[in-house]
């Protein structure tokens, strides 16, 4: 058996790394084990002529299609939005545009305000010197001033707004609308040891240049310098629990797979919002017989997506196309509620640059505006480079039914039973897709574009995966409390996406990653008496609190 | 059929023989929903696609484009990845033959006054209590 560790983080990506880094003030014993390995920049795909072949390959944004040794593979037949994501250091990371928003204070509060879903425990205000904490380490570079959003203090200065977003700008003008150039961590300027960015273009799967952030190069770096273990290629199977009903450690299949046992006095779940649910509903025991932390039922259930309508089309002008980030502008323009349209909640416009030539022909054949034959050549030069993209991100009301279960077939590669997505776009989802892509014709037609398509919902957009470990206060109504600890299992706490209570109409990481910091500082605060039990508290843990000397404690 | 060469762009059709030993050679993971793809059109053809008249020929290969569903598509994306990477295409299309990293490119700054109409926006986001 493993020695004890104090704390043990499952999941390396986004808020694993996030609360590793900042709990590794305590000097405690954290270990993160992560069941993906380290990526090498070195072989990311813009390194290589076939840059735009791999993304269909062994750089998928599916992890069924991609199906590496550390994917599991995800049953989401019966979903309309298939689930992305990447298993590594960094997480999922790796593999995102770094388009960078956060949810907005009204995002917490949807049912106070609109009457919809629940009221966040916490608010926007709580989670704010998280946010500015996270924009400074994973470095952001954007524009303050944004009338569609409290003050921000970007530390770099925002991307070019480039060819692509002069005209889309433009356009967003003569329509009267919002728009402001994005917040992203694509680093504009030398930033904390990473190379500006030079446009490579193709930044989703992997920056070659180390100008986007992923977390295995900006907190893991600094967190593994301060003395967090992270052992990879370590799937973990469960969570076992001791007579006490408490978190006692995990199960797990080490890098020869050989099962193994890592014991822990805090056991913190970063695997997202289909990793998660899994792994609770994995870890079944006599006394937590419909899996660990569940006494709600609501383990797996009010899985979120962002439903987005893609809308492009082409202009007479070249666009960046594959040449710049394809992170550019966003708009809030139909953000926030208006009675006077047929649904509740907003969305934002995520606007893009454009696309590579494969890219390019790919998805035209498949819309059907690019012909096979002898007119394909002068058709393909009329669209190559010249496209503008706006896409409609949907908040997505958690219900109950959309959910995340364990399939009864499938498992991945050492056995451990496979997720299952079952997943249905809401009446309100829907109809916000359709005006986002009724506003999407009117900013192309606006732009000046031609041969306008739409790609509704994105199949392959389960990139934000929400609200299958909901927070809140009532035990009965959510899995977590206001601070992450679940309500079931005293030492057991949750920092990713599930637990959202609802999911905004941006790109999650930002809150993702504040929220992960929130939660390890509301950890450190309350280490005295993390477990409600007052002295009971590990002895050990409080020890090497009182020496850190962060916190005005007593030995027990 | 599907790209065909052509003398006015300068570019081979994508049964050129360098694309389609890239095309073999790169398969790995599709080759077998290719195989099935090659299987449906051999069946809507009846006989070697090759001995059809032209317009037999594109009959039958729009009705592989629409009943083959994602085995038809995976076909069509795997001819497509490979042709718009070969070197003729790619320098007729007036790209650089090398991958993005590590030259990169140069992106404008472009005309920021366009933001100043959006700059002069009052505060525009929703307070909640």
């Amino acid at each position: 058996m493993n020695d004890p560790v104090d704390v043990l983080i499952i999941g390396a990506g986004a808020s694993g790394a996030a609360v590793a880094w900042s709990l590794a003030e305590t000097r405690m014993h954290i270990l993160c084990m992560e069941q993906g390995g380290w990526a090498n920049p070195a072989e990311y795909p813009s390194t290589g002529r076939d840059w735009e072949a791999r993304f269909y390959g062994d750089y998928s944004p599916s992890p069924n299609i991609r199906a590496r040794p550390e994917d599991y593979p995800i049953n989401d037949d019966n979903s309309p939005i298939k689930v992305v994501n990447f298993n590594g250091v960094g997480g999922s990371t790796i593999m995102y545009t770094a388009h960078f928003p956060r949810l907005h204070p009204s995002d917490f509060r949807v049912k106070t305000l609109d009457g919809v879903a629940d009221d966040w425990p916490i608010g926007y205000d709580t989670l704010a010197p998280f946010f500015a904490e996270n924009d400074r380490m994973m470095g952001v570079s954007g524009l303050a001033g944004d009338p569609a959003f409290p003050p921000t203090e970007p530390p770099m200065p925002p991307l070019p707004l480039g060819r692509s977003g002069a005209l889309l700008g433009k356009a967003m003008n003569r329509l009267g609308w919002h728009w402001w150039p994005s917040d992203t961590t694509v680093a504009t300027t030398d930033y904390e040891g990473r190379a500006r960015c030079i446009n490579l273009g193709h930044c989703t799967p992997g920056c070659a240049q180390g100008a986007k952030a992923s977390t295995d190069i900006t907190y893991w770096p600094v967190a593994l310098r301060a003395g967090i273990e992270l052992r990879t290629h370590c799937r973990v199977r469960e969570i076992a629990t001791n007579e006490h009903g408490m978190a006692s450690g995990a199960v797990y299949y080490d890098k020869d797979g050989v099962e193994q046992f890592q014991p822990a006095e805090v056991v913190i779940i970063a695997c997202n919002g289909v990793g998660t649910p899994r792994l609770l509903l994995n870890s079944v025991s006599g006394r937590f017989p419909d899996g660990l932390a569940n006494s709600s039922g609501l383990v797996g259930r009010n899985l979120m997506f962002h439903p987005y309508a893609q809308v492009y089309g082409y202009v007479e002008e070249p666009t960046d196309s594959n040449r710049a980030p394809p992170t550019c502008l966003w708009s809030k323009e139909f953000y926030e509620t208006d009675r006077s349209r047929d649904f509740v909640r907003g969305y934002a416009i995520q606007f893009g640059r454009g696309v590579g030539p494969v890219m390019e022909a790919v998805m035209s054949e498949a819309m059907g505006i690019l012909p096979w034959g002898a007119d394909h050549h002068r058709v393909f030069r009329k669209l190559n480079g010249h496209r503008l993209t706006a896409s409609a991100i949907c908040e997505d009301l958690p219900e109950a039914h959309n959910r995340v279960t364990l399939d009864p077939v499938l498992k991945d590669s050492h056995g451990i039973p496979a997720p299952r997505v079952d997943y249905t776009i809401g009446e309100n989802s829907a109809k916000m897709l359709e005006h986002g892509i009724a506003r999407g014709k009117e900013i192309l037609a606006a732009a000046g574009a031609t041969d306008i398509c739409v790609n509704s919902p994105i199949p392959y957009g389960g990139w934000h995966l929400l609200g299958t470990a909901r927070m809140g206060t009532d035990p009965e109504r959510s899995v977590v409390n206001e601070w992450g600890r679940s309500h079931d299992v005293k030492n057991l706490f949750i920092v990713d996406g599930s637990v959202f209570v609802t999911s905004g109409g941006v790109n999650p990481t930002s809150t993702i990653q504040a929220i992960a910091l929130y939660i390890a500082d509301q950890m450190k605060q309350r280490l005295a008496n993390l477990f409600d039990w007052g002295r009971s508290c590990p002895r050990k843990i409080l020890f090497q609190a009182a020496n850190a000397a962060i916190w005005p404690l007593s030995p027990p | 059929m599907m790209i065909p060469a052509s003398t006015k762009y300068d570019v081979p059709g994508a049964d050129d023989a360098a694309i389609q030993a890239d095309i073999v050679a790169t398969l790995s993971r599709d080759a077998a929903v290719v195989a099935q793809a090659l299987d449906h059109l051999a069946n809507l053809a009846g006989q070697p696609l090759a001995e059809l008249d032209a317009v037999r020929r594109e009959a039958i290969a729009r009705e592989f484009r629409a009943t083959g569903s994602g085995a038809a598509a995976t076909l069509v994306r795997v001819v497509l990845q490979c042709y718009y990477r070969d070197d003729r295409v790619v320098r007729s299309l007036g790209l650089e033959l090398r991958p993005p990293f590590p030259r990169g490119y140069a992106l404008e700054q472009g005309d920021w006054s366009l933001l100043d109409p959006v700059k002069a926006r009052p505060s525009m986001w929703r307070r909640a209590p």
